[in-house]
Protein backbone atom coordinates (compact mmCIF):
# COMPACT_ATOMS: atom_id res chain seq x y z
CA UNK A 1 0.00 0.00 0.00
CA UNK A 2 1.40 3.37 -0.98
CA UNK A 3 1.71 6.29 1.38
CA UNK A 4 -1.09 8.19 -0.33
CA UNK A 5 -3.46 5.23 0.03
CA UNK A 6 -2.81 4.89 3.72
CA UNK A 7 -3.47 8.57 4.27
CA UNK A 8 -6.86 8.51 2.54
CA UNK A 9 -9.79 8.78 4.94
CA UNK A 10 -12.36 7.62 2.42
CA UNK A 11 -11.53 5.68 -0.68
CA UNK A 12 -13.42 4.10 -3.56
CA UNK A 13 -11.64 1.22 -5.25
CA UNK A 14 -12.76 0.04 -8.67
CA UNK A 15 -16.25 1.01 -7.61
CA UNK A 16 -19.17 0.08 -9.88
CA UNK A 17 -22.74 0.93 -8.93
CA UNK A 18 -26.19 0.45 -10.36
CA UNK A 19 -29.42 2.34 -9.91
CA UNK A 20 -32.66 0.48 -10.54
CA UNK A 21 -30.77 -2.23 -12.40
CA UNK A 22 -28.98 0.27 -14.68
CA UNK A 23 -25.21 0.58 -14.30
CA UNK A 24 -24.51 4.22 -13.43
CA UNK A 25 -20.97 4.21 -12.04
CA UNK A 26 -18.21 2.06 -13.54
CA UNK A 27 -14.77 1.36 -12.14
CA UNK A 28 -14.24 4.56 -10.18
CA UNK A 29 -11.04 4.99 -8.15
CA UNK A 30 -11.15 7.96 -5.82
CA UNK A 31 -9.31 8.82 -2.63
CA UNK A 32 -10.43 11.59 -0.29
CA UNK A 33 -7.87 12.94 2.16
CA UNK A 34 -8.15 14.68 5.53
CA UNK A 35 -8.15 18.46 5.29
CA UNK A 36 -9.34 18.72 1.71
CA UNK A 37 -12.57 19.86 0.12
CA UNK A 38 -13.32 17.93 -3.05
CA UNK A 39 -15.95 18.91 -5.60
CA UNK A 40 -17.60 16.16 -7.63
CA UNK A 41 -18.65 17.70 -10.95
CA UNK A 42 -20.38 16.38 -14.02
CA UNK A 43 -23.52 16.67 -16.11
CA UNK A 44 -26.90 15.41 -14.89
CA UNK A 45 -26.98 11.64 -14.85
CA UNK A 46 -23.19 11.29 -14.72
CA UNK A 47 -23.46 9.21 -11.53
CA UNK A 48 -22.29 11.84 -9.04
CA UNK A 49 -25.07 11.38 -6.50
CA UNK A 50 -24.89 7.60 -6.72
CA UNK A 51 -21.15 7.74 -6.12
CA UNK A 52 -21.67 9.99 -3.10
CA UNK A 53 -24.33 7.69 -1.67
CA UNK A 54 -21.96 4.74 -2.02
CA UNK A 55 -19.20 6.70 -0.28
CA UNK A 56 -21.69 7.31 2.54
CA UNK A 57 -22.37 3.58 2.76
CA UNK A 58 -25.99 3.98 1.63
CA UNK A 59 -25.62 1.88 -1.48
CA UNK A 60 -23.87 -1.44 -1.84
CA UNK A 61 -21.42 -1.73 -4.73
CA UNK A 62 -21.90 -3.97 -7.74
CA UNK A 63 -18.13 -4.38 -7.85
CA UNK A 64 -15.27 -2.89 -5.91
CA UNK A 65 -15.42 -1.43 -2.44
CA UNK A 66 -15.40 1.68 -0.31
CA UNK A 67 -12.78 1.89 2.41
CA UNK A 68 -13.05 4.09 5.49
CA UNK A 69 -9.58 4.62 6.91
CA UNK A 70 -8.58 1.38 5.20
CA UNK A 71 -11.52 -0.61 6.56
CA UNK A 72 -14.39 -1.89 4.41
CA UNK A 73 -17.41 0.39 4.83
CA UNK A 74 -19.85 -2.38 3.92
CA UNK A 75 -18.65 -4.57 6.80
CA UNK A 76 -18.98 -1.76 9.32
CA UNK A 77 -21.91 -1.47 11.75
CA UNK A 78 -24.36 1.28 10.76
CA UNK A 79 -23.89 3.16 13.97
CA UNK A 80 -20.10 3.23 13.74
CA UNK A 81 -20.20 4.24 10.07
CA UNK A 82 -22.63 7.02 10.96
CA UNK A 83 -20.19 8.45 13.52
CA UNK A 84 -17.46 8.62 10.86
CA UNK A 85 -19.36 9.66 7.75
CA UNK A 86 -21.95 12.44 7.71
CA UNK A 87 -24.24 12.67 4.71
CA UNK A 88 -26.40 15.56 3.58
CA UNK A 89 -28.84 14.39 0.91
CA UNK A 90 -29.99 16.48 -2.02
CA UNK A 91 -32.99 18.72 -1.28
CA UNK A 92 -33.19 17.42 2.29
CA UNK A 93 -36.55 17.95 3.96
CA UNK A 94 -37.81 17.82 7.53
CA UNK A 95 -41.18 16.14 7.83
CA UNK A 96 -42.40 17.58 11.12
CA UNK A 97 -42.28 21.20 12.32
CA UNK A 98 -39.43 20.47 14.73
CA UNK A 99 -37.55 23.22 16.56
CA UNK A 100 -34.12 23.92 15.02
CA UNK A 101 -32.17 22.65 18.01
CA UNK A 102 -34.02 19.32 17.92
CA UNK A 103 -33.15 18.90 14.27
CA UNK A 104 -29.50 19.62 14.98
CA UNK A 105 -29.57 17.26 17.97
CA UNK A 106 -30.63 14.44 15.62
CA UNK A 107 -27.05 14.58 14.36
CA UNK A 108 -26.00 13.19 17.76
CA UNK A 109 -28.07 9.99 17.39
CA UNK A 110 -25.12 7.84 16.23
CA UNK A 111 -23.31 8.76 19.45
CA UNK A 112 -26.17 7.84 21.77
CA UNK A 113 -27.13 4.43 23.08
CA UNK A 114 -30.79 3.48 22.53
CA UNK A 115 -32.38 4.83 25.73
CA UNK A 116 -29.83 7.48 26.60
CA UNK A 117 -30.81 11.14 26.61
CA UNK A 118 -28.65 13.95 25.26
CA UNK A 119 -25.53 14.12 27.44
CA UNK A 120 -23.61 17.26 28.28
CA UNK A 121 -21.10 16.35 25.55
CA UNK A 122 -23.95 15.95 23.06
CA UNK A 123 -25.35 19.32 24.07
CA UNK A 124 -21.93 20.90 23.67
CA UNK A 125 -21.56 19.42 20.16
CA UNK A 126 -25.00 20.76 19.22
CA UNK A 127 -24.10 24.23 20.54
CA UNK A 128 -20.82 24.15 18.63
CA UNK A 129 -22.56 23.18 15.39
CA UNK A 130 -25.18 25.90 15.86
CA UNK A 131 -22.42 28.44 16.47
CA UNK A 132 -20.22 27.27 13.60
CA UNK A 133 -23.03 27.69 11.10
CA UNK A 134 -24.27 30.93 12.64
CA UNK A 135 -27.76 29.73 13.45
CA UNK A 136 -27.69 30.01 17.27
CA UNK A 137 -30.29 32.73 17.02
CA UNK A 138 -32.66 30.33 15.30
CA UNK A 139 -32.48 27.49 17.83
CA UNK A 140 -36.05 27.89 19.08
CA UNK A 141 -37.48 28.55 15.62
CA UNK A 142 -39.47 25.95 13.71
CA UNK A 143 -37.37 24.45 10.97
CA UNK A 144 -40.17 24.28 8.41
CA UNK A 145 -40.68 28.05 8.67
CA UNK A 146 -37.10 29.03 7.83
CA UNK A 147 -35.87 30.55 4.58
CA UNK A 148 -33.85 28.42 2.17
CA UNK A 149 -30.52 29.87 3.30
CA UNK A 150 -31.34 29.43 6.97
CA UNK A 151 -32.55 25.88 6.44
CA UNK A 152 -29.42 24.92 4.50
CA UNK A 153 -27.26 26.09 7.39
CA UNK A 154 -29.42 24.29 9.95
CA UNK A 155 -29.18 21.06 7.97
CA UNK A 156 -25.41 21.53 7.75
CA UNK A 157 -25.36 22.07 11.51
CA UNK A 158 -27.25 18.78 11.87
CA UNK A 159 -24.42 16.94 10.10
CA UNK A 160 -21.67 18.88 11.89
CA UNK A 161 -23.21 18.09 15.29
CA UNK A 162 -22.29 14.45 14.68
CA UNK A 163 -18.66 15.54 14.28
CA UNK A 164 -18.05 13.11 11.42
CA UNK A 165 -14.55 12.84 10.02
CA UNK A 166 -15.98 12.78 6.51
CA UNK A 167 -18.70 15.14 5.35
CA UNK A 168 -20.50 14.27 2.13
CA UNK A 169 -23.10 16.66 0.73
CA UNK A 170 -25.18 16.34 -2.42
CA UNK A 171 -25.75 19.69 -4.14
CA UNK A 172 -25.88 21.57 -0.84
CA UNK A 173 -25.76 25.04 -2.42
CA UNK A 174 -28.30 24.49 -5.17
CA UNK A 175 -31.16 26.91 -4.69
CA UNK A 176 -29.27 29.27 -2.40
CA UNK A 177 -28.65 32.93 -3.20
CA UNK A 178 -25.01 33.93 -3.94
CA UNK A 179 -24.38 35.21 -0.42
CA UNK A 180 -25.52 31.98 1.17
CA UNK A 181 -23.69 29.89 -1.42
CA UNK A 182 -20.42 31.60 -0.54
CA UNK A 183 -21.19 31.40 3.18
CA UNK A 184 -21.92 27.67 2.93
CA UNK A 185 -18.67 27.04 1.05
CA UNK A 186 -16.70 28.98 3.66
CA UNK A 187 -18.30 26.91 6.41
CA UNK A 188 -17.30 23.60 4.86
CA UNK A 189 -13.79 24.97 4.20
CA UNK A 190 -13.53 25.78 7.89
CA UNK A 191 -14.68 22.28 8.77
CA UNK A 192 -12.07 20.71 6.46
CA UNK A 193 -9.53 23.01 8.11
CA UNK A 194 -9.97 20.99 11.31
CA UNK A 195 -8.40 18.02 9.51
CA UNK A 196 -11.66 16.55 8.23
CA UNK A 197 -12.61 15.38 4.75
CA UNK A 198 -15.31 17.11 2.72
CA UNK A 199 -16.76 16.05 -0.63
CA UNK A 200 -19.52 17.99 -2.36
CA UNK A 201 -21.53 17.20 -5.45
CA UNK A 202 -21.89 20.52 -7.25
CA UNK A 203 -22.95 22.13 -10.49
CA UNK A 204 -21.45 25.57 -10.01
CA UNK A 205 -18.03 25.35 -11.64
CA UNK A 206 -16.85 28.63 -10.14
CA UNK A 207 -17.78 27.88 -6.56
CA UNK A 208 -15.96 24.58 -7.04
CA UNK A 209 -12.91 26.27 -8.52
CA UNK A 210 -12.84 28.98 -5.87
CA UNK A 211 -13.48 26.97 -2.71
CA UNK A 212 -12.42 23.38 -3.37
CA UNK A 213 -8.90 22.00 -3.18
CA UNK A 214 -9.57 19.38 -5.77
CA UNK A 215 -12.14 18.81 -8.48
CA UNK A 216 -13.16 15.47 -9.88
CA UNK A 217 -15.12 15.30 -13.09
CA UNK A 218 -17.52 12.49 -13.92
CA UNK A 219 -19.05 11.60 -17.24
CA UNK A 220 -21.35 8.67 -17.96
CA UNK A 221 -20.38 6.86 -14.78
CA UNK A 222 -16.65 7.25 -15.23
CA UNK A 223 -14.12 9.52 -13.60
CA UNK A 224 -12.61 11.51 -16.45
CA UNK A 225 -10.52 14.07 -14.56
CA UNK A 226 -9.17 14.54 -11.05
CA UNK A 227 -7.03 17.51 -10.12
CA UNK A 228 -6.86 21.28 -9.68
CA UNK A 229 -9.44 23.65 -11.16
CA UNK A 230 -7.03 24.58 -13.98
CA UNK A 231 -6.55 20.94 -14.95
CA UNK A 232 -10.15 19.85 -14.64
CA UNK A 233 -11.95 22.84 -16.11
CA UNK A 234 -9.90 23.06 -19.31
CA UNK A 235 -11.69 23.78 -22.60
CA UNK A 236 -11.36 20.18 -23.79
CA UNK A 237 -13.12 18.75 -20.71
CA UNK A 238 -15.86 21.37 -20.75
CA UNK A 239 -16.55 20.69 -24.45
CA UNK A 240 -16.48 16.90 -24.19
CA UNK A 241 -18.23 16.44 -20.87
CA UNK A 242 -20.61 19.38 -20.59
CA UNK A 243 -20.87 20.25 -24.27
CA UNK A 244 -20.10 23.91 -23.62
CA UNK A 245 -17.44 26.49 -24.43
CA UNK A 246 -16.42 28.94 -21.73
CA UNK A 247 -14.73 32.27 -21.21
CA UNK A 248 -11.78 32.06 -18.82
CA UNK A 249 -10.41 34.66 -16.47
CA UNK A 250 -8.41 35.09 -13.30
CA UNK A 251 -9.02 37.00 -10.11
CA UNK A 252 -6.67 37.15 -7.08
CA UNK A 253 -4.63 34.41 -8.72
CA UNK A 254 -7.61 32.06 -8.94
CA UNK A 255 -9.22 30.97 -12.20
CA UNK A 256 -12.85 31.41 -13.09
CA UNK A 257 -14.91 30.20 -16.00
CA UNK A 258 -18.07 31.61 -17.48
CA UNK A 259 -20.07 29.17 -19.60
CA UNK A 260 -20.54 31.10 -22.82
CA UNK A 261 -22.32 28.85 -25.24
CA UNK A 262 -22.86 25.33 -26.39
CA UNK A 263 -19.85 23.70 -27.96
CA UNK B 1 -27.30 23.09 26.76
CA UNK B 2 -30.14 21.65 24.75
CA UNK B 3 -33.28 21.22 26.76
CA UNK B 4 -36.14 18.85 26.15
CA UNK B 5 -38.69 20.79 24.17
CA UNK B 6 -42.43 20.71 24.65
CA UNK B 7 -43.70 19.90 28.10
CA UNK B 8 -41.54 17.58 30.20
CA UNK B 9 -44.35 17.08 32.73
CA UNK B 10 -46.75 15.83 30.07
CA UNK B 11 -46.20 12.11 30.66
CA UNK B 12 -46.56 12.52 34.42
CA UNK B 13 -49.77 14.49 33.95
CA UNK B 14 -51.22 11.95 31.51
CA UNK B 15 -50.31 9.08 33.82
CA UNK B 16 -51.98 10.82 36.77
CA UNK B 17 -55.16 11.49 34.78
CA UNK B 18 -55.16 7.89 33.62
CA UNK B 19 -54.79 6.58 37.18
CA UNK B 20 -57.75 8.71 38.25
CA UNK B 21 -59.84 7.48 35.33
CA UNK B 22 -59.05 3.87 36.16
CA UNK B 23 -60.39 4.32 39.68
CA UNK B 24 -63.40 6.07 38.16
CA UNK B 25 -63.93 3.24 35.68
CA UNK B 26 -63.86 0.70 38.51
CA UNK B 27 -66.33 2.75 40.55
CA UNK B 28 -68.78 3.52 37.80
CA UNK B 29 -71.44 0.99 36.92
CA UNK B 30 -74.95 -0.38 37.34
CA UNK B 31 -74.38 -1.05 41.02
CA UNK B 32 -73.16 1.97 42.97
CA UNK B 33 -70.04 1.07 44.96
CA UNK B 34 -67.99 3.79 46.69
CA UNK B 35 -64.34 4.10 45.56
CA UNK B 36 -62.92 2.98 48.91
CA UNK B 37 -64.95 -0.21 48.83
CA UNK B 38 -63.96 -0.82 45.18
CA UNK B 39 -60.27 -0.70 45.99
CA UNK B 40 -60.83 -3.03 48.92
CA UNK B 41 -62.75 -5.43 46.71
CA UNK B 42 -59.77 -5.63 44.38
CA UNK B 43 -57.73 -7.52 46.95
CA UNK B 44 -60.35 -9.51 48.83
CA UNK B 45 -61.22 -13.00 47.55
CA UNK B 46 -64.21 -12.99 45.21
CA UNK B 47 -66.89 -14.18 47.60
CA UNK B 48 -68.96 -11.10 48.27
CA UNK B 49 -71.18 -9.70 45.50
CA UNK B 50 -69.14 -6.48 45.53
CA UNK B 51 -65.88 -8.37 44.98
CA UNK B 52 -67.52 -10.39 42.24
CA UNK B 53 -68.79 -7.31 40.41
CA UNK B 54 -65.46 -5.53 40.71
CA UNK B 55 -63.20 -8.46 39.88
CA UNK B 56 -65.27 -10.21 37.24
CA UNK B 57 -66.86 -7.24 35.45
CA UNK B 58 -65.14 -3.95 36.15
CA UNK B 59 -61.51 -4.98 36.32
CA UNK B 60 -61.56 -6.65 32.88
CA UNK B 61 -63.51 -3.75 31.37
CA UNK B 62 -61.07 -1.20 32.81
CA UNK B 63 -57.97 -3.17 31.86
CA UNK B 64 -59.24 -3.72 28.34
CA UNK B 65 -60.11 -0.03 27.99
CA UNK B 66 -56.62 0.84 29.18
CA UNK B 67 -54.79 -1.55 26.87
CA UNK B 68 -56.99 -1.22 23.79
CA UNK B 69 -56.82 2.57 24.04
CA UNK B 70 -53.06 2.50 24.58
CA UNK B 71 -52.65 0.11 21.64
CA UNK B 72 -54.69 2.27 19.28
CA UNK B 73 -52.96 5.48 20.39
CA UNK B 74 -49.39 4.22 20.14
CA UNK B 75 -50.04 2.33 16.89
CA UNK B 76 -51.40 5.53 15.35
CA UNK B 77 -48.37 7.50 16.54
CA UNK B 78 -45.98 4.82 15.27
CA UNK B 79 -47.59 4.55 11.85
CA UNK B 80 -47.79 8.33 11.47
CA UNK B 81 -44.08 8.50 12.26
CA UNK B 82 -43.21 5.67 9.88
CA UNK B 83 -45.32 6.97 7.01
CA UNK B 84 -44.54 10.60 7.93
CA UNK B 85 -48.15 11.45 7.47
CA UNK B 86 -50.46 12.83 10.17
CA UNK B 87 -53.45 11.22 8.47
CA UNK B 88 -52.16 7.66 8.91
CA UNK B 89 -53.92 5.46 11.46
CA UNK B 90 -54.07 1.73 12.24
CA UNK B 91 -56.78 1.29 9.60
CA UNK B 92 -54.59 2.61 6.81
CA UNK B 93 -52.54 -0.58 6.44
CA UNK B 94 -55.59 -2.82 6.58
CA UNK B 95 -54.86 -4.18 10.06
CA UNK B 96 -58.18 -3.20 11.67
CA UNK B 97 -60.39 -4.37 8.83
CA UNK B 98 -58.57 -7.68 8.47
CA UNK B 99 -58.85 -8.39 12.18
CA UNK B 100 -62.53 -7.51 12.00
CA UNK B 101 -62.94 -9.83 9.04
CA UNK B 102 -61.44 -12.72 11.02
CA UNK B 103 -63.86 -12.06 13.85
CA UNK B 104 -66.83 -11.68 11.51
CA UNK B 105 -66.01 -15.03 9.92
CA UNK B 106 -66.47 -16.78 13.29
CA UNK B 107 -69.75 -14.93 13.90
CA UNK B 108 -70.96 -15.79 10.41
CA UNK B 109 -70.20 -19.47 10.73
CA UNK B 110 -71.47 -19.64 14.29
CA UNK B 111 -68.13 -20.91 15.63
CA UNK B 112 -67.98 -17.88 17.91
CA UNK B 113 -71.03 -19.10 19.82
CA UNK B 114 -69.60 -22.58 20.47
CA UNK B 115 -65.95 -21.74 21.19
CA UNK B 116 -65.70 -18.47 23.15
CA UNK B 117 -62.07 -17.70 22.25
CA UNK B 118 -62.45 -18.56 18.57
CA UNK B 119 -63.44 -14.96 17.79
CA UNK B 120 -60.38 -13.20 19.23
CA UNK B 121 -58.10 -15.91 17.86
CA UNK B 122 -59.56 -15.52 14.36
CA UNK B 123 -59.30 -11.73 14.59
CA UNK B 124 -55.65 -11.96 15.58
CA UNK B 125 -55.07 -14.43 12.74
CA UNK B 126 -56.75 -12.00 10.34
CA UNK B 127 -54.45 -9.17 11.44
CA UNK B 128 -51.32 -11.32 11.11
CA UNK B 129 -52.43 -12.60 7.72
CA UNK B 130 -52.96 -9.00 6.58
CA UNK B 131 -49.41 -8.19 7.65
CA UNK B 132 -48.04 -11.12 5.65
CA UNK B 133 -50.04 -10.09 2.59
CA UNK B 134 -48.87 -6.50 3.07
CA UNK B 135 -45.25 -7.63 3.06
CA UNK B 136 -45.91 -9.91 0.13
CA UNK B 137 -47.49 -7.12 -1.88
CA UNK B 138 -45.18 -4.29 -0.94
CA UNK B 139 -41.91 -6.14 -0.43
CA UNK B 140 -39.43 -5.80 2.41
CA UNK B 141 -37.81 -2.65 1.03
CA UNK B 142 -41.12 -0.97 0.23
CA UNK B 143 -41.34 2.78 0.11
CA UNK B 144 -44.10 4.70 1.82
CA UNK B 145 -46.38 4.99 -1.20
CA UNK B 146 -46.27 1.26 -1.95
CA UNK B 147 -47.01 0.45 1.69
CA UNK B 148 -50.02 2.76 1.79
CA UNK B 149 -51.34 1.52 -1.55
CA UNK B 150 -50.98 -2.12 -0.51
CA UNK B 151 -52.58 -1.32 2.85
CA UNK B 152 -55.53 0.45 1.29
CA UNK B 153 -56.03 -2.49 -1.07
CA UNK B 154 -56.02 -4.98 1.83
CA UNK B 155 -58.31 -2.77 3.87
CA UNK B 156 -60.81 -2.46 1.00
CA UNK B 157 -60.78 -6.17 0.29
CA UNK B 158 -61.36 -7.05 3.95
CA UNK B 159 -64.12 -4.44 4.10
CA UNK B 160 -65.74 -5.91 1.00
CA UNK B 161 -65.62 -9.41 2.46
CA UNK B 162 -67.23 -8.15 5.68
CA UNK B 163 -70.05 -6.74 3.52
CA UNK B 164 -70.39 -10.12 1.83
CA UNK B 165 -70.72 -11.79 5.23
CA UNK B 166 -73.39 -9.28 6.24
CA UNK B 167 -75.19 -9.73 2.94
CA UNK B 168 -75.21 -13.52 3.07
CA UNK B 169 -75.65 -13.89 6.84
CA UNK B 170 -77.73 -17.02 7.58
CA UNK B 171 -80.21 -15.19 9.81
CA UNK B 172 -81.30 -11.71 10.87
CA UNK B 173 -79.89 -12.57 14.26
CA UNK B 174 -76.47 -13.28 12.76
CA UNK B 175 -76.57 -9.98 10.87
CA UNK B 176 -77.39 -8.07 14.03
CA UNK B 177 -74.67 -9.88 15.92
CA UNK B 178 -72.06 -9.03 13.31
CA UNK B 179 -73.19 -5.42 13.08
CA UNK B 180 -73.16 -4.94 16.85
CA UNK B 181 -69.77 -6.53 17.14
CA UNK B 182 -68.39 -4.29 14.40
CA UNK B 183 -69.51 -1.21 16.32
CA UNK B 184 -67.02 -2.03 19.08
CA UNK B 185 -67.60 -2.41 22.79
CA UNK B 186 -65.90 -3.20 26.08
CA UNK B 187 -69.08 -4.50 27.72
CA UNK B 188 -69.41 -8.07 28.97
CA UNK B 189 -65.75 -8.96 28.53
CA UNK B 190 -64.23 -11.29 31.07
CA UNK B 191 -60.82 -12.03 32.50
CA UNK B 192 -60.27 -14.63 29.76
CA UNK B 193 -60.37 -11.79 27.21
CA UNK B 194 -57.84 -9.92 29.31
CA UNK B 195 -55.57 -12.94 29.66
CA UNK B 196 -55.84 -13.56 25.95
CA UNK B 197 -55.42 -10.02 24.63
CA UNK B 198 -52.97 -8.44 27.04
CA UNK B 199 -49.83 -10.38 26.02
CA UNK B 200 -50.31 -9.46 22.35
CA UNK B 201 -51.15 -5.83 23.10
CA UNK B 202 -48.28 -5.58 25.59
CA UNK B 203 -45.80 -7.05 23.10
CA UNK B 204 -47.04 -4.71 20.36
CA UNK B 205 -46.77 -1.65 22.60
CA UNK B 206 -43.22 -2.58 23.66
CA UNK B 207 -42.19 -3.21 20.05
CA UNK B 208 -43.54 0.21 19.07
CA UNK B 209 -41.80 1.92 22.00
CA UNK B 210 -38.43 0.59 20.79
CA UNK B 211 -38.92 2.32 17.44
CA UNK B 212 -38.73 5.84 18.89
CA UNK B 213 -35.14 6.78 18.09
CA UNK B 214 -35.34 5.53 14.54
CA UNK B 215 -38.62 7.39 14.00
CA UNK B 216 -36.92 10.56 15.24
CA UNK B 217 -34.18 10.05 12.67
CA UNK B 218 -36.78 9.31 10.01
CA UNK B 219 -38.28 12.76 10.45
CA UNK B 220 -35.32 13.90 8.32
CA UNK B 221 -36.19 11.48 5.52
CA UNK B 222 -35.12 7.93 4.71
CA UNK B 223 -31.67 8.74 3.31
CA UNK B 224 -30.72 10.79 6.36
CA UNK B 225 -32.07 8.17 8.74
CA UNK B 226 -29.95 5.53 7.05
CA UNK B 227 -26.91 7.79 7.05
CA UNK B 228 -27.42 8.15 10.82
CA UNK B 229 -26.96 4.39 11.10
CA UNK B 230 -30.59 3.23 11.31
CA UNK B 231 -31.80 0.13 9.53
CA UNK B 232 -35.08 1.07 7.85
CA UNK B 233 -36.09 -2.50 7.01
CA UNK B 234 -35.89 -3.33 10.70
CA UNK B 235 -37.73 -0.16 11.65
CA UNK B 236 -40.58 -0.88 9.23
CA UNK B 237 -40.91 -4.37 10.61
CA UNK B 238 -40.95 -3.18 14.21
CA UNK B 239 -43.64 -0.57 13.59
CA UNK B 240 -45.84 -2.73 11.36
CA UNK B 241 -45.50 -5.85 13.51
CA UNK B 242 -46.02 -3.80 16.67
CA UNK B 243 -49.14 -2.17 15.26
CA UNK B 244 -50.43 -5.51 14.00
CA UNK B 245 -50.04 -7.19 17.40
CA UNK B 246 -51.44 -4.26 19.38
CA UNK B 247 -54.33 -3.31 17.09
CA UNK B 248 -55.09 -6.88 16.02
CA UNK B 249 -55.48 -7.96 19.64
CA UNK B 250 -57.37 -4.74 20.39
CA UNK B 251 -59.91 -5.41 17.65
CA UNK B 252 -60.04 -9.04 18.73
CA UNK B 253 -61.25 -8.21 22.23
CA UNK B 254 -63.24 -5.03 21.61
CA UNK B 255 -64.35 -4.84 17.97
CA UNK B 256 -63.56 -2.00 15.61
CA UNK B 257 -62.93 1.25 17.44
CA UNK B 258 -61.99 3.98 15.02
CA UNK B 259 -60.38 7.42 15.22
CA UNK B 260 -58.53 6.95 18.54
CA UNK B 261 -55.32 6.15 16.63
CA UNK B 262 -55.80 9.22 14.48
CA UNK B 263 -57.02 11.80 16.96
CA UNK B 264 -54.81 11.11 19.97
CA UNK B 265 -51.37 11.47 18.32
CA UNK B 266 -52.58 14.56 16.54
CA UNK B 267 -53.69 16.30 19.72
CA UNK B 268 -50.50 15.39 21.59
CA UNK B 269 -47.94 16.04 18.84
CA UNK B 270 -47.48 19.79 19.51
CA UNK B 271 -47.24 19.06 23.25
CA UNK B 272 -44.19 16.81 22.75
CA UNK B 273 -42.43 19.29 20.46
CA UNK B 274 -43.34 17.19 17.38
CA UNK B 275 -40.81 14.51 18.32
CA UNK B 276 -41.95 11.07 17.12
CA UNK B 277 -40.12 9.26 19.93
CA UNK B 278 -41.78 11.27 22.70
CA UNK B 279 -45.13 11.01 20.96
CA UNK B 280 -45.17 7.21 21.36
CA UNK B 281 -45.56 6.91 25.15
CA UNK B 282 -47.71 10.03 25.29
CA UNK B 283 -50.10 8.60 22.69
CA UNK B 284 -50.30 5.30 24.57
CA UNK B 285 -51.40 7.14 27.70
CA UNK B 286 -53.63 9.51 25.72
CA UNK B 287 -55.33 6.66 23.87
CA UNK B 288 -56.06 4.89 27.15
CA UNK B 289 -57.47 8.11 28.62
CA UNK B 290 -59.71 8.75 25.61
CA UNK B 291 -61.07 5.22 25.49
CA UNK B 292 -61.72 5.02 29.24
CA UNK B 293 -63.46 8.40 29.09
CA UNK B 294 -65.60 7.33 26.14
CA UNK B 295 -66.49 4.04 27.83
CA UNK B 296 -67.39 5.78 31.10
CA UNK B 297 -69.51 8.30 29.22
CA UNK B 298 -71.25 5.40 27.59
CA UNK B 299 -72.00 3.74 30.91
CA UNK B 300 -73.35 7.01 32.34
CA UNK B 301 -75.64 7.45 29.34
CA UNK B 302 -76.67 3.81 29.12
CA UNK B 303 -79.94 4.46 31.01
CA UNK B 304 -81.22 6.62 28.17
CA UNK B 305 -79.51 5.24 25.05
CA UNK B 306 -77.54 2.11 24.34
CA UNK B 307 -74.64 3.43 22.27
CA UNK B 308 -71.67 1.29 21.23
CA UNK B 309 -68.14 2.44 22.01
CA UNK B 310 -66.97 2.56 18.38
CA UNK B 311 -69.94 4.80 17.59
CA UNK B 312 -68.97 7.28 20.30
CA UNK B 313 -65.30 7.46 19.23
CA UNK B 314 -66.40 7.90 15.61
CA UNK B 315 -68.84 10.65 16.62
CA UNK B 316 -66.01 12.48 18.35
CA UNK B 317 -63.41 11.54 15.73
CA UNK B 318 -65.13 12.28 12.44
CA UNK B 319 -65.63 16.03 13.05
CA UNK B 320 -62.05 16.16 14.26
CA UNK B 321 -60.89 14.47 11.09
CA UNK B 322 -62.79 17.07 9.07
CA UNK B 323 -61.11 19.83 11.03
CA UNK B 324 -57.75 18.18 10.31
CA UNK B 325 -58.42 18.07 6.59
CA UNK B 326 -59.42 21.73 6.52
CA UNK B 327 -56.37 22.75 8.54
CA UNK B 328 -54.04 20.75 6.29
CA UNK B 329 -55.61 22.32 3.22
CA UNK B 330 -55.08 25.81 4.62
CA UNK B 331 -51.44 24.99 5.34
CA UNK B 332 -50.63 23.74 1.84
CA UNK B 333 -52.53 26.35 -0.18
Amino acid sequence: MSRAERAASLQARQLSLSLGGEPVVAGVDLALHPGEVVAVLGPNGAGKSTLLRALAGLQSPLHGEVLLAGESLAAMKGNRRAREVGYLPQAATVHWPLPVERVVALGRLPHMSPWQRLSAADGYAVDRALAATGVEGLRRRTVTELSGGERARVLLARVLAGEPNCLLADEPVAGLDPYHQVHFMELVREYAGEGRTVALVMHDLNLAARFCDRLVLMDQGRLVADGSAREVLDPGHLARVFGIRAVYGESEGEPYVVPWGRA
Amino acid sequence: MTREMGRPWLLTLLAAVLAGLMVGSLTLGYVAIPPGQVLGALVTPAETPVSLIVQELRVPRTLLGLFVGASLGIAGAGLQGLLRNPLAEPGVLGISNSAALGAVATLYTGIAATAPLALPAAAMAGALLAMLVLYGLAGREANVQTLILAGVAISSLAGALISVALNLAPSAHATTEILFWLLGSLADRGMDHVAWGLPFMGAGIILLLTAGRALDALSMGEETARSLGFNLTGLRFRVIAGATLAVGAGVAVSGSIGFVGLVVPHILRPLVGYQPARLLPASALGGAILLLLADMGLRLASDEVDLKLGVVTALVGAPFFLHLVLKTRRMTV
